[in-house]
């Protein structure tokens, strides 16, 4: 046997896939870009993270804003989780191996990014032996770490049930093992999702002498520790929903039923709305408290283009009012078009916000005499982060390919 | 949400007249040689020098012949409510010794910035490469402070190694060393500054020069709305450079 054919025996039972040439040459093309971006990871382990755009005064940049922005899309694996294993809606199991992908994807990724952010590495476990428990990054760091661990575990028994490997008893029965127990590490990984989730929008509710961030709170949680976990669940299941639909696009194939899709888009779209309540009375509280205590004013808060008022209008009016409508209107959500956009648009404004938050934040010059000043990130920071997403492209495409994701495939493409 | 707030018996306290300030930069050089900062090969991006000491320059936006500047000579502020202790996730910076100073932790500190962002004097500084000294340089690193990696953050901390040659000194001489009497302790910058633009001691003391200057009625710290309680003063007696110590709505008074 040749190896192409040999080659198809390791497909999940019953599917076709694109010819080996083709499957190899995509892969190549993702090659490249992560290859690119690990001669930049190179550049930065070797000469220091000077090398990147960043300064004095934007120490957070672009590998933050994406580190927040993939956890918070990311977060459908621990949401569906949620859903399917404890609150037991069965219909998702037809969509959770997605998302529990997507979420390793996501958060193995933004792991990677922490590694060249920080500027001493290999001091990355102080975290673990020198923790301030008042840090809210230190829950950030225990949670995450732990959460990796979780959907690790997530991932295992479905890289075991791939139809070769599962021939081998030991790996089959850890696989089914793990299934058996999966509904706890849901619920673990819930609990350490809703926790690493908020911590992320505390660290900057916290900031007290950063009056674009600060937020009341309740307890030791400002709002954005509320409103990170909201946002979070509201747009991750809408981020599975569209992956699911590139791949559809891509491979040509129906990979799930649109019922399916259109409940999770139901699920992220009624997160939304609540987010949406809360973060408008947020914004309500911080313009007429917070800024006023601080001798501020609104319009004080956005300067020229790039942290100008658009940026607040299009997360918080067209990011979060428009897709609340299509998903939660059944007419619409119905229609793919509408339901699409409105996904789009969900996501949109949760990366928005984790920008304005990380940069924004920073930008803005409390001392009166300090001016504003603008951060973009240079060649190194884009081409590491280009990496991370070639990263998860090829996880994806090998995952497709070769791991049993999609219950519904053969049935829908009989 | 805010950490809590330290108090100490002694306090260490920087008052700085901006007044007398003429802004020749020498507190800044004096700071970078006394805490072995390397030489930047290339200084133009002033965003990312090491000024643990940064001299900013006021103006109050008028035409000439109306045209005033002034200059603020900008250390850490030691606050008595740090933004950035809480915040630092494996406590490489802290408050927690009497005089007030907040530590920084060079050989504990991972680099992750939070500390920066949190600052909103822009007081904490970040290694972006290795510090090198061209060849014969070298022989300038004194031994009171140590030098840092690429890679930590490094902040003013009131010429620390100072206070304990000062207290050595006392121990020496027979004298307390938990009571310095004012002078005995003086960090660079202030040492050195040609027009007696800056006073340091303990706030808290009496007899030092420092804790009436801070007192007076010119005196005020910078961004005192936002609670972080600085232990460095400024004093002016012009309306125009006291209104940019902190940020006022158009309908109240500095």
């Amino acid at each position: 046997m040749s190896f192409i054919e040999a080659e198809k025996n390791w497909y999940p039972e019953g599917v076709t896939r694109c010819g080996l040439g083709k499957f190899l040459g995509w892969l190549t093309i993702l090659a490249a870009v992560l290859a690119f971006g690990v001669v930049a990871a190179l550049f930065i382990f070797i000469f220091g993270i000077g090398v990147t755009g960043m300064d004095n005064y934007f120490g957070f940049g672009l590998w933050i804003t994406f580190d927040l922005a993939v956890i918070a899309l990311g977060a459908g694996a621990f949401f569906t989780g949620l859903l399917r294993y404890i609150i037991r809606i069965d219909e998702l199991k037809d969509i959770i191996n997605l998302a529990v992908i997507i979420g390793f994807i996501c958060y193995s990724g933004a792991m990677l990014i922490l590694t060249m952010d920080i500027g001493q590495p290999v001091r990355a476990w102080f975290g673990y032996w020198h923790p301030n428990v008042h840090s809210m990054l230190t829950e950030v760091i225990f949670c995450i770490t732990c959460y990796l661990t979780v959907l690790i575990i997530e991932v295992v028994p479905l890289v075991f049930e791939q139809k070769q490997l599962n021939k081998i008893p030991l790996l089959h029965h850890i696989a089914h093992n793990f299934h058996v127990v999966m509904p706890l590490f849901a619920g673990l990984g819930a609990f350490l999702s809703t926790f690493h989730q908020g911590s992320l929008g505390g660290m900057y509710g916290v900031l007290f002498a950063r009056p674009y961030a600060f937020r009341e709170g309740f307890f030791i949680w400002p709002w954005t520790f509320f409103l990170f976990v909201l946002s979070a669940i509201a747009s991750g299941p809408c981020m599975t929903v569209l992956v699911c639909a590139l791949m559809e696009k891509m491979t040509g194939r129906q990979l799930t039923t649109y019922r399916v899709k259109s409940l999770m888009t139901k699920i992220g779209g009624t997160m939304l709305l609540i987010y949406g309540v809360f973060k408008y009375l947020d914004t309500w509280a911080w313009i007429t408290d917070i800024l006023p205590r601080a001798g501020l004013t609104f319009d004080q808060m956005f300067y020229g283009l790039i942290y100008g008022k658009w940026l607040m209008f299009l997360e918080l009016v067209v990011c979060i009012v428009i897709p609340v409508i299509f998903l939660l209107v059944p007419a619409l959500r119905r229609r793919p078009a509408f339901m699409y956009w409105a996904c789009i648009l969900n996501c949109l404004g949760i990366i928005i916000n984790r920008y304005v938050f990380t940069v924004q934040t920073i930008a803005f010059p409390v001392m009166p005499f300090d001016s504003w000043m603008t951060y973009a990130p240079n060649w190194a920071e884009w081409a590491t982060t280009c990496m991370i997403l070639a990263y998860g492209g090829i996880v994806m495409s090998l995952a497709y390919r070769y791991l049993p994701l999609f219950p519904q495939e053969v049935r829908l493409n009989k | 949400m805010s950490a809590a707030h330290q108090e100490f018996a002694t306090k260490w306290g920087l008052v700085i007249d901006i007044d007398k300030c003429t802004g020749c930069g020498a507190c800044m050089v004096a700071c970078q040689t006394e805490n072995n900062i390397a030489p930047e090969k290339d200084a133009s991006n002033k965003l990312r020098t090491l000024t643990w000491m940064n001299v900013y320059e006021l103006k109050n936006g008028k035409e000439f012949p109306q045209a005033e500047v002034a200059f603020l000579p900008r250390p850490c502020m030691q606050c008595g409510n740090p933004s950035c202790v809480p915040v630092c996730p494996v406590v490489a910076t802290d408050k927690n010794e009497d005089g007030g100073i907040v530590s920084q932790i060079y050989p504990r500190c991972i680099g992750c910035r939070y500390c920066m962002a949190a600052c909103p004097y822009h007081s904490r500084y970040f290694g972006w490469f290795d510090p090198v000294w061209p060849e014969g340089m070298e022989k300038t690193i004194t031994p009171f402070t140590s030098t840092r990696p690429r890679g930590v953050v490094e902040k003013c901390h009131f010429c620390h190694h100072r206070w304990n040659q000062a207290k050595d000194a006392a121990r020496i001489a027979g004298t307390d060393p938990n009571n310095l009497p004012d002078g005995a302790y003086t960090p660079a910058c202030v040492e050195v500054c040609p027009t007696g633009a800056m006073a340091f001691g303990d706030l808290k003391n009496p007899k030092h020069k420092v804790y009436e200057l801070s007192r007076s009625k010119y005196a005020f710290r910078l961004l005192e709305r936002l609670n972080t309680d600085p232990q460095v003063y400024y004093m002016t007696k012009r309306d125009w450079v006291r209104r940019q110590g902190d940020n006022y709505l158009p309908n109240e008074k500095a």
